[in-house]
């Protein structure tokens, strides 16, 4: 009996010993605010389109560090969704777009048919456009996070997204097959 | 007329992997013919037969996993697989043992790895493990070789067939022979000279038979290093410590002696090891020092496995084991870069 | 000479097969002059040149047609005569076969030079001078990279360069266009060395060689003479031609990683461009040729040319006998670092050291890759000590992380390990791939926080707006609670009682029309949802009673307007305070005009001005008491108004767009708002204030109906493209609002016509 009881305090004091070292540390080595949303942040494009049904990046990072889908992010597409699954360790999904993945947008202002109504200024989550109340409007083109906001607003529809595409400068090379996959030209020259 | 978009560099050189395995094949002829002139047909038959398996298995598994066949097959690497573990299955052992061993090494130890450059181990050393692990019995038959005619005549062609295919039962058992690795093992009481003078498994410094045997694989081996085919770093790295370990805990004469350095360099399958097997670019370590590194570790293992382990051999066990370490040596021997202080070393970020 | 000649090794490198033989057997070569050159504005690294000729101009030899634009980008200048035919996108030089601006000239034979100011004694310039020199005559590296040539000599300012390198090695097979230019312009070479001696005043001179040139080692022996330049000659490898490599060959030393030479107190410049340094501070020419090695076995006649910039590429091979037909791969630069030309239209530029139009036969394309097998073959070439099998790996997984960790960015691209790979794996692209790949994520990434910086500067922004807003709302509900409180307690008068009671009424219409509002929105939603004729009754009822409503409340906020309008408080403290303040002022300007006041004057001019400061903000205190100076006029109230009216009309119209009425509802609202305009132009009219804004927006003055039939113009092709873009238009309304476009441009045209 007695061996018993001994086994029980022995157990309950090492309990309270290892849950006092364990209250201690939660407070001694407590991390200072909520550095994931700031992580989260980091990982979106920054865009400020609200695609994801949030007002802003930073309020969808704080969304999915509650809990929200990762994948509601059209412009940073699949790779944002990739990172995104390896900082918060899920399983990543495909990208929740219906167009799928759209290259780099600008917004363009086709000057002409300008009327100067300011809309689009108000619409600019990133004040990538300039002009005066009828004064004719332009946007600032390394501004431009190609978020489509200003599109709806103008009454006269003179703004156009144009594709950012690749010149002499920005043109790369695409990364090889992997060793071992043939072309259809390979495989005539393998037979 | 359209010209083509190509990344530079334009000129590439003549070395070819293929070229390689075909080099390494060439050169195991000197231990082929003088283990054929040994044997007899026993080990040719081996290697025709593990070829076939070991070419069969690789088909099937690239058909499966949807590769290219006939773009694969044609590398040689399995051919190559094949041939070493032939040359290290003894000679007339049973079909079923060859096969087991060789569709082990290329399903298992490379294959279902990635195939090509993917594997981890030595495919050769996997199968030869497996079996010996699993058959000991049939894997320490060795045949007695040329010279031991009064013991056992050398086998003919169809009478080999027969011993491989198991349609041999009327042969005396006589015929087999144990190594001198073996008979150094499991003696107790004599001194190395009563050894020397008693037992036909000894020739003039190491086993009687695979003297020559090594010898062949080290010719072999150096016209390999010769064509440049591998560096001279991983086959020293595992001779010199071979040596210099079998020097160290060389007790002399006694009964209790692990026998001299000569004996060890030129028994079993220290120069096939040094040579074919060390060198294998795929498992072993990549940057010089490290291969130096590598190539000691194999021969200081094999050495502890010969002296003081279960087994009369150890080459293939050092081998794998190396093999685990040799990504471990890669970290540790990172060159330095060019503009940088000092090199960088151990494991980095998101390992 | 000194006797010290220690020449270093670096790790790996390769010798590949060098067949410099095929060009370096003739001299150089002048090929004839082309029918049009088009000349690249970016054929050096850094920032595209400006054009500063126009289309049709007339253009001499050696003139500068484009002006270096920032501080890393060199002019371009005109490298024969003749008139300019186009200015803009052209084929360039690159693998991608993509266009880039460019500047086309069609010669006129006459090779015609503009005005030059040669300077045979060099040594009395400035290094400012000289600089100026070097950089005007638009030199950029001609070893391959292309770097401005003048921002590279003033790279470190604080540095002391100590040795001058000079780089005639060209260890790339194939090349010979440096050794050409060796051989013959010995001389030529030794003045330009002497100019960038001058420049930079380092200790010591290297000139870097390989063996494999004996003819121009001689030559350079012939023409060294008195100079104490050092010249090493040291084995072929390849790549001891690179910049880095050079330097460890030559001094031991590692430029470090990341930096320049210069950090190290090493500057190092090719042979080609210290000769075109010459040219440019001696000659006063500008770099309008260059030497290019012609070869390839597809040429019948390989050799090395002086070709004028901007020549298109099937000229130069055409002069050198080209067969099409054997031609397989065009590269320009050498077969270990050049790059596929996709087509043959493109033009020689500054950078282009050979054009190798290659058989078949002789650079074979590249058999399909095997898996890499580690052999180690490319570690053991890398003559930057990478770990090539590592990269490719990571290249392949994408692991930037490790790819940074392994060094992936000190890799020159030499292909050394492409070369010895016996699996024939594409190292090269692979790392150029995910080099590619890492730089645009970090772009990406700083666009990212670039953007939300900006995003939460602009937050803020509209934060402190609407705190400002909200503070000035609450100050002038104070002002209005005091104002009203002011009378009750200073007059007491009569029209006091009343006030409450016409506030009350006020309020009371303001409620009912705005209610009115909502009801007729409401009905206004369910009709463009169900539209039926008991719905149009109803709205049409609902604007009825929401007209009345407004035209009630506007009447009561005349009444109030009215009411308040007569002065309510004067008192005589007031009016003693401006008295003061003018007097003040008057008293204050008088000391000013004093030419020299004394301090007794100053100090009076002090205190005065604070007695002024102080009766100013008195005045300040109780700006709301003070009455309007003069009634505002009947038309301004008019024009405001008539602009209230128009922007309701406009918002009607469109939101009966946006509910998609019938077009007769459309028209009338249209009439409506034109008859809305034309109230508002005429109230502008009337109010004889001009419509400032409107005349500033258009450079010349246009009239009225101008802008009336432009804004039309403006919404007719909005509603066109609207309904372009609906795919279930109707084509009966897409053809209609064709036509009201096409009605509308017509007029515009017709009123723009003088």
């Amino acid at each position: 009996m007695s061996l018993i009881l001994s086994a029980v305090a022995a157990l309950a004091a090492i309990c309270l010993v290892a849950g006092a070292i364990l209250g201690y540390a939660a407070v001694r080595f407590r991390v200072e605010g909520d550095p994931i949303v700031e992580q989260i942040n980091d990982l979106l494009p920054q865009t400020q389109c609200g695609q994801c049904g949030y007002p802003g990046c930073k309020p969808y990072a704080e969304a999915i560090a509650n809990g929200d889908k990762i994948n509601k992010c059209p412009p940073g597409g699949q790779a944002t969704v990739q990172a995104l699954a390896n900082l918060l360790d899920v399983e990543a999904e495909p990208l929740d777009a219906p167009e799928g993945e759209k290259p780099r947008m600008v917004a363009y202002i086709r000057e002409a048919e300008c009327i100067g109504c300011t809309k689009c200024l108000q619409a600019c989550p990133v004040d990538a456009i300039v002009g005066a109340a009828k004064q004719m409007h332009t946007v600032i083109k390394d501004e431009c996070t190609g978020c489509d906001l200003c599109v709806e607003p103008c009454p006269v529809d003179c703004i156009d997204m144009l594709v950012v595409g690749t010149s002499v400068q920005n043109w790369k090379w695409e990364l090889p097959l992997p060793p071992g996959q043939l072309i259809a030209t390979d495989r005539e020259q393998a037979a | 007329m359209a010209l083509p978009r190509i990344t530079s560099p334009h000129a590439t050189g003549s070395n070819r992997t293929r070229k390689i395995m075909q080099l390494v094949l060439l050169a195991t002829l000197p231990g082929v013919l003088v283990l054929t002139w040994l044997y007899g047909f026993g080990t040719l038959i081996n290697i025709l037969w593990a070829s076939a398996v070991a070419l069969g298995c690789e088909a099937a598994v690239l058909r499966l996993r949807r590769r290219p066949v006939g773009f694969f097959l044609r590398d040689c690497t399995a051919v190559l697989t094949a041939v070493l573990l032939a040359l290290a299955l003894p000679p007339y052992s049973p079909w079923w043992l060859t096969l087991v061993a060789t569709a082990f090494a290329i399903v298992f130890g490379k294959q279902l790895f990635g195939g090509l450059g993917q594997n981890p181990f030595n495919p050769a050393m996997i199968g030869y493990v497996v079996v010996l692990v699993s058959f000991p019995v049939e894997m320490t038959n060795w045949p007695a070789p040329r010279g031991f005619e009064a013991v056992s005549p050398t086998l003919g062609l169809v009478e080999g067939l027969q011993r491989i295919l198991g349609f041999s039962a009327g042969l005396p058992d006589a015929w087999t022979q144990a190594t001198a690795l073996d008979v150094l093992k499991v003696n107790k009481s004599l001194t190395i000279a009563e050894l020397w003078a008693g037992n036909p498994a000894f020739g003039s410094v190491g086993g009687y038979g695979s003297e020559a045997v090594n010898l062949a694989f080290l010719a072999g081996g150096l016209f390999l290093l010769y064509k440049r085919v591998f560096t001279w770093h991983a086959p020293l790295g595992m001779l010199a410590a071979l040596a210099l370990m079998s020097l160290l805990f060389w007790n002399g004469s006694g009964s209790d002696s692990n026998g001299s350095p000569l004996f060890h360099l030129l028994s079993g399958a220290t120069m096939l090891g040094a040579f074919f097997i060390v060198t294998d670019p795929v498992s072993g370590a990549t940057s010089l020092r490290g291969r130096l590194i590598f190539g000691a570790g194999v021969g200081v293992l094999a050495y502890v496995i010969r002296a003081w382990g279960g087994y009369p051999d150890g080459v293939a066990f050092a081998v794998l084991l190396m093999n685990l370490a040799a990504p471990t040596i890669d970290y540790y021997t990172r060159p330095r870069t060019y503009g940088h202080s000092k090199p960088e070393r151990g494991f980095k970020l998101g390992d | 000479m000194s006797a010290e000649t220690k020449i270093w090794d670096f790790p790996g490198g390769i010798h590949p097969p060098q067949r410099k033989d095929l060009s370096n057997r003739t001299p150089i070569q002048q090929p004839p002059l082309s029918r049009r050159l088009t000349v690249p504005l970016s054929q050096h690294i850094g920032a595209t040149a400006e054009p500063c000729v126009t289309v049709g101009e007339r253009v001499l030899k050696g003139q500068k047609i484009a002006a270096g634009s920032g501080f890393v980008s060199v002019p371009v200048h005109a490298p024969t005569s003749g008139s300019v035919a186009f200015i803009g996108p052209q084929p360039y030089p690159h693998t991608s076969g993509m266009l880039s601006p460019a500047i086309v000239i069609d010669t006129d034979g006459l090779d015609e030079w503009c005005a030059l100011a040669p300077c045979a004694d060099f040594r009395s310039l400035e290094p400012l001078a000289l600089l100026d020199r070097i950089r005007d005559a638009g030199i950029s590296g001609l070893g391959g990279a292309g770097f401005p040539t003048a921002v590279k000599l003033t790279a470190r300012p604080q540095q002391k360069i100590h040795t001058l390198v000079i780089n005639g090695t060209e260890c790339e097979p194939y090349i010979t266009a440096d050794d050409l230019l060796m051989r013959e312009k010995a001389t030529e070479l030794m003045v330009g060395i002497d100019i960038l001696a001058k420049l930079i005043e380092p200790a010591e001179v290297l000139i870097g060689i390989e063996d494999n040139k004996p003819e121009a080692i001689a030559a350079l022996r012939a023409a060294l003479g008195e100079r104490t330049y050092q010249l090493r000659v040291f084995p072929a490898k390849y790549p001891s031609g690179g910049e880095k490599q050079l330097i460890q060959i030559l001094t031991g030393r590692e430029v470090p990683s990341g930096g320049l030479p210069a950090d190290i107190g090493i500057l190092c410049q090719n042979v080609g461009t210290a000769v075109a340094v010459h040219d440019a501070v001696v000659l006063g020419k500008p770099l309008i040729a260059r030497i290019t090695t012609l070869t390839g076995e597809a040429l019948a006649r390989p050799m090395n040319v002086e070709a004028l910039l901007g020549t298109p590429v099937a000229d130069l091979l055409a002069f050198a006998g080209l067969d099409a037909q054997k031609m397989d791969r065009l590269i320009m630069g050498g077969p270990m670092m050049g790059f596929t030309l996709p087509a043959l239209e493109v033009p020689l530029v500054k950078t282009t050291n050979c054009l190798l139009a290659a058989t078949r036969a002789e650079l074979p394309p590249p058999p399909p890759a095997l898996p890499c097998i580690r052999c180690g073959e490319c570690a053991l070439v890398c003559p930057a000590s990478l770990l090539p099998q590592q990269l490719h790996f990571f290249a392949l997984g994408a692991e930037h992380e490790q790819l940074k960790a392994y060094n992936l960015f000190d890799c020159i691209e030499c292909g050394a390990c492409a070369y010895v790979c016996p699996s024939t794996i594409p190292l090269v692209q692979y790392y150029r791939a995910a080099k590619a790949d890492i730089r645009e994520l970090e772009q990406k990434h700083q666009k990212a926080e670039h953007s939300r910086q900006r995003f939460e500067l602009r937050e803020e922004r509209l934060r402190r707006e609407e705190e400002r807003k909200e503070e000035e709302r609450k100050a002038r509900a104070e002002r209005a609670a005091r104002a009203k409180a002011a009378p009750t307690e200073a007059a007491a008068g009569p029209g006091t009682p009343a006030a409450p009671a016409a506030n009350e009424e006020f309020k009371r219409l303001k409620i009912e029309a705005s209610m009115a509002q909502v009801a007729l929105k409401k009905a206004e939603k369910q009709l463009a949802q169900h539209d039926t004729a008991a719905l149009h009754a109803q709205v049409a009822e609902l604007r009825a009673a929401l007209e009345a409503a407004q035209q009630a409340l506007a009447g009561a906020q005349a009444d109030a307007a009215q009411s308040a309008a007569p002065p309510v408080a004067d008192d005589a403290a007031l009016k003693k305070a401006k008295i003061d303040a003018a007097m003040l002022r008057v008293q204050i300007r008088k000391l000013e005009k004093l030419e020299a006041p004394d301090d007794e004057q100053q100090a009076e001019l002090t205190s005065l001005r604070e007695r002024l400061a102080a009766v100013e903000r008195t005045l300040a205190a109780a700006p709301s008491n003070v009455p309007a100076p003069a009634p505002r006029p009947a038309g301004e109230e008019a024009l405001k108004k008539a602009k209230i009216d128009l922007a309701m009309k406009r918002g009607e119209l469109k939101k009966a767009e946006k509910a998609g009425a019938d077009e007769a509802e459309l028209t009338r609202l249209r009439d409506a708002l034109a008859g809305a305009e034309q109230a508002l132009h005429a109230a502008e009219d009337a109010s004889g204030k001009p419509a400032p804004q409107l005349v500033r927006t258009d450079k010349r003055p246009i009239d009225e109906t101008t802008r009336t039939l432009k804004t039309t113009v403006a919404f007719a092709r909005a509603d066109l493209r609207k309904l372009e873009r609906d795919a279930n238009a109707e084509p009966a309304a897409l053809a209609a609002a064709r036509e009201r476009l096409a009605e509308a441009e017509q007029k515009l045209a017709e009123q723009q016509r003088p």
